[in-house]
């Protein structure tokens, strides 16, 4: 979709320069959509509060519709009847989309190994950065998504994600 | 004044109900379920100290009991400001209680929640369908024999009927 499946932008030179541009505006222009279903979401909003203040990093747009964010925060505990809600929603997010764990009950399960939970988001959907801790301190949030910058600086509009779409 | 209440429960209902040990002055009975409806009506129209909240509903699992299965009322009197738990033993064949719906609507929830969790069935609930876990669960985990490793992934999203203006939570049977 969009300006990476031109064939004209593959060749070499157009698409450094492209890379260069586009994870630039990415990296530092993050919409932010928080699946918050327990304590970990209270630290999402101390994150996006003005002590933490995540909009240093360019991450302020905080939406609560998919359809106008590119990066999932799922935090907390996700049971499984929220399970065929969280696909529904990533599913929803247009590429290029970015996924954060954040917090134990989000990459694992957490403490809850029992009959509702699902034991991490990864049995349901993709995730590219894990934050550990229950619930993880604000900083680890805010590393959280300086990784995901880190991330986009590294892709490139010839990336097989993109190819064939 | 809860005195009284004990009292006059024991006097009103002989043999239909069983004191049991006060802890800091609250006080618990055992119920026989024939008589829970009228005991409940007893206790919430008590003249001084009606019991008009119901605070919770719970059930309990007891494996090695002969009536393995317990539902515990925790009633309320905001005019007398105390407590009393009525304990209604079940037995596993026939896990049923009448359903205290029509006196407290509170009950509604709880008793939902103890059949999601303990498959007790409350009889005269006019939707009694799991409330907690999914549609598509099979058993009721809180149960001592429920196999603790056991995942049941839901297969699609629960429906709550709001695109097709049904009021949430009609039209399907209840399952055990």
């Amino acid at each position: 979709m969009g300006i990476e499946t031109s064939r004209l932008f593959r060749a070499e030179p157009v698409a450094k320069t492209l890379d260069a541009i586009l994870n630039w505006c990415r990296a530092y222009s993050l919409w932010p959509y928080p699946f918050g279903t327990a304590c970990c979401a209270i630290e999402f909003m101390a994150v996006a509060a003005s002590h933490y203040d995540i909009s240093r990093f360019g991450a302020e747009v905080i939406r609560f519709s998919p359809r106008q964010a590119d990066l999932l925060i799922v935090s907390g505990t996700i049971s499984q009847k929220m399970a065929p809600v969280l696909r529904k929603i990533y599913d929803q997010i247009c590429e290029p989309k970015w996924v954060i764990a954040h917090g134990a009950c989000a990459s694992s399960g957490g403490i809850y190994n029992n009959y509702c939970t699902v034991q991490g988001i990864d049995t349901l959907i993709p995730v590219d950065v894990y934050i550990p801790g229950c619930p993880p301190t604000p900083e680890a949030l805010l590393d959280g998504i300086l990784q995901i910058m880190k991330i986009i600086e590294g892709e490139s509009v010839r990336d097989p994600k993109y190819r064939g779409q | 004044m809860s005195t009284t209440v004990a009292q006059a429960l024991v006097e009103r209902f002989p043999g239909d109900i069983e004191p049991l040990p006060a802890f800091r002055d609250e006080e618990a009975f055992v119920v026989r379920k024939e008589r829970l409806l009228e005991v409940c009506r007893f206790l919430f129209d008590f003249p001084g100290s009606a019991f008009e909240l119901l605070e919770d509903i719970c059930g309990v699992d007891y494996p090695g009991r002969q009536k393995r299965f317990e539902a515990v009322y925790h009633l309320y009197s905001l005019q007398a400001r105390r407590r009393i738990r009525l304990k209604v033993p079940l037995e596993e064949s026939d896990p049923t209680v009448p359903s205290v719906i029509g006196i407290w609507k509170a009950a509604d929830w709880f008793e939902r929640e103890a059949f999601d969790q303990y498959g007790i069935r409350f009889e005269g609930h006019p939707n009694l369908r799991r409330i907690l876990n999914h549609e598509e669960f099979v058993g009721h985990p809180l149960r001592k024999d429920y196999p603790i490793q056991k995942r049941q992934p839901l297969s699609k999203p629960t429906n709550f009927g709001w695109d097709q203006g049904v009021p949430a939570g009609r039209g399907e049977p209840a399952r055990s």
